[in-house]
């Protein structure tokens, strides 16, 4: 980098180190307090201390005890993974044009998906409420899928047409020239070399709807189709006298599992991915 | 090569027409094949976005204009604009205004400082960036909600290890001002990596050569820091500032888990919820949506006339 040449003293080092030990304890402290609120026992989770006195992974037993849980927990994976899939799948298709093609009306998509990307999500749930009762979506799972497919596919389009525009054109020039149609081309040539894109935009959509709470809570009314983000917001106790803390932390915990799963394996991309899009490449 | 409409190429072509017209039936045809895909491609996700976007939206204004409310659902009828002047009368309404806007404003200026100050560490640091980058992200990607309980208990007397250090008094979250302040900083920490990430992006951009050349000039960090680097950057701070203006505008998960919108911290986000879910009023409900709809138009409007031609709409994809 831009460092004097050579030059890495120790005191810049621990200079470093430390500004960098900051950072990272700035990050994670909040999750580590509501993992030690999850391991805490009954007794000792008001006691205030940072760190659990007792262990217990009792607070986990007790969640994955309860179908408020773990149906919520099924809703929210077979959710997200569904309008991950079709976002991916439509905006892929939609980035390729946008990237490669000339077609009438493009300005206008992309300014749409803008116009989308920054529109009041809550605007839309007067109306979504009163439109999914009367077409019976309401507290269904294509109730809360549609609108996430809506507010995903902007973020997909701008991150897969950023990433379609670093794909080497030759290959598809050379598969033209050899004689593929527009279409052999995007599917033989394009999508093989788009396909780290378009798993980066995935884990980027899938994070989007993993983490929505406006709509689930706003779009469902019971366990059918409750996502964990609400269902935690409701946790009462397995009795009205028992305080939820415990339980609300391990679920907590468990929806944030695949998050840091994300984040370890994927950095890089996702830095790329959230990078891509917003920044003219 | 058709696949491309780069500018210059377009200009070329018509330049060269009259020698070569006869290539240009040729041209056509290939042509409409590309614009035939191109709108079949895109077809799947523009009905979607338009059908769940523009269509409610249109709906709201409708429903705002008459008097709905779930509760009373005989008494509906065609009111004009009363309902807007019920909300914009209400002092309710207002407040939830001016919180909202005081929350977006001290949120994005703080996550802008510490947003530039991550961004230059995650830039320069050599040692640890990969752990610095990982455990930043984790911010970013965790759930809201579970974040926004995290900072619940961590204020709650007894149970948080925040609790104690407030002078003794009423907890900090039943109060207006200081739950505010918990507020913000919940989505100050949330959401400065993201920040961080696309002023980083901006900061790639900066030449090691030009930041050379200024401190051989004798110019020192700041100097270089304030004439090198941030016109450099500026276009990529406008779309942080926009993106993050927009949805800070939108707070809503953190206040719920939070405040709840006691003690007059709603947000309109907030607020619209409560009239709508919680009230069953979908006349008042609705007017509220259309009218953060507005505000929201408004300042994105604002912010895209700052940009100019930086504007991420302008950026027509194809271009290089």
């Amino acid at each position: 980098m831009a460092g004097v040449g050579g030059a890495e003293t120790t005191a810049r080092k621990v200079r470093w180190g430390v500004l960098n030990a900051v950072v990272v304890i700035y990050a994670l402290f909040p999750v580590l307090w509501i993992a030690s609120l999850s391991f805490k026992s009954a007794a000792t989770l008001t006691d205030g201390n940072f760190v659990p006195r007792e262990w217990t992974l009792d607070n986990y037993a007790n969640i994955f005890a309860t179908t408020e849980f773990v149906r919520a927990l099924l809703n929210s994976i077979g959710i997200a993974l569904i309008a991950t899939t079709i976002a991916v799948v439509f905006g892929t298709m939609a980035a390729y044009a946008i990237a490669r093609l000339d077609f009438p009306g493009k300005k206008l998509l992309v300014g749409v998906s803008l116009l989308i990307a920054m529109f009041p999500q809550v605007s839309l749930v007067s109306p979504l409420f009163e439109i999914e009762r009367s077409l019976g979506l309401f507290d269904t799972w294509p109730g809360l899928i549609l609108p996430y497919i809506t507010f995903a596919l902007p973020l997909a389009i701008y991150t897969l047409s950023a990433f379609f525009r670093e794909i080497p054109w030759e290959l598809e020039k050379a598969a033209k020239m050899d004689g593929a149609t527009p279409g052999q081309a995007f599917r033989r040539v394009i999508a093989p070399l788009a396909a780290p894109g378009v798993f980066t935009t995935a884990i980027l959509v899938f994070i989007f709807c993993w983490n929505d709470f406006l709509f689930a809570i706003s779009l469902t009314s019971t366990e059918r189709s409750r996502t964990v983000p609400v269902a935690l917001s409701f946790f009462t106790g397995s009795s009205q006298f028992e305080d939820p803390t415990g339980s609300i932390a391990a679920a907590a915990v468990v929806i944030t599992i695949p998050i840091i799963l994300f984040v370890l394996f994927f950095q890089r991309r996702i830095v790329a991915g959230l990078t891509s899009g917003a920044v003219k490449g | 090569m058709s696949g491309t409409t780069t500018e210059p190429a377009d200009v070329a072509a018509r330049a060269v027409r009259p020698a070569g017209e006869k290539d240009k039936p040729v041209l056509s045809e290939g042509k409409k094949a590309e614009r035939k895909l191109g709108l079949m491609l895109v077809a799947p996700a523009a009905i979607v976005m338009i059908a769940v976007t523009a269509w409610p939206i249109i709906y709201s204004v409708w429903l705002s204009l008459q008097r709905y409310d779930l509760k009373f659902p005989d008494r509906t009828e065609f009111v004009g604009l009363d309902n807007y002047v019920t909300v914009l009368t209400s002092e309710y309404w207002w407040n939830a205004v001016w919180v909202t806007v005081v929350l977006t404003v001290v949120s994005v200026v703080i996550e802008l400082v510490l947003g530039m100050a991550l961004a230059l560490i995650m830039h320069r640091t050599l040692v640890g960036r990969g752990i610095v980058r990982t455990s930043t992200l984790i911010p970013y990607g965790i759930v809201t909600v579970v974040a926004a309980f995290s900072w619940r208990y961590a204020w709650t007397p007894q149970t948080g290890y925040l609790a104690e250090i407030v002078a003794s008094g009423d907890p900090v979250l039943t109060q207006k001002i200081p739950a505010l302040m918990v507020v913000v900083l919940a989505e100050v920490w949330k959401t400065t990596p993201f920040m961080a990430l696309l002023l980083m992006a901006g900061l790639a951009l900066v030449p090691d050569d030009l930041l050379r050349a200024a401190s051989m000039d004798g110019a020192n960090a700041w100097q270089r820091f304030a004439k090198v680097m941030l016109p450099i950057m500026k276009p990529a701070i406008l779309v942080a500032l926009l993106f993050r203006t927009l949805d800070a505008f939108r707070i809503f998960d953190n206040l719920f888990v939070l405040t709840a919108g006691s003690q007059g911290t709603s947000s309109v986000s907030m607020l619209t919820y409560n009239n709508l879910i919680r009230g069953l009023n979908l006349g008042i409900g609705s007017t509220m949506s259309v009218l953060i709809f507005i505000m929201v138009a408004v300042i994105a409007f604002v912010f895209i006339k700052l940009f100019g031609t930086a504007a991420p709409g302008s950026d027509d994809g194809g271009k290089r």
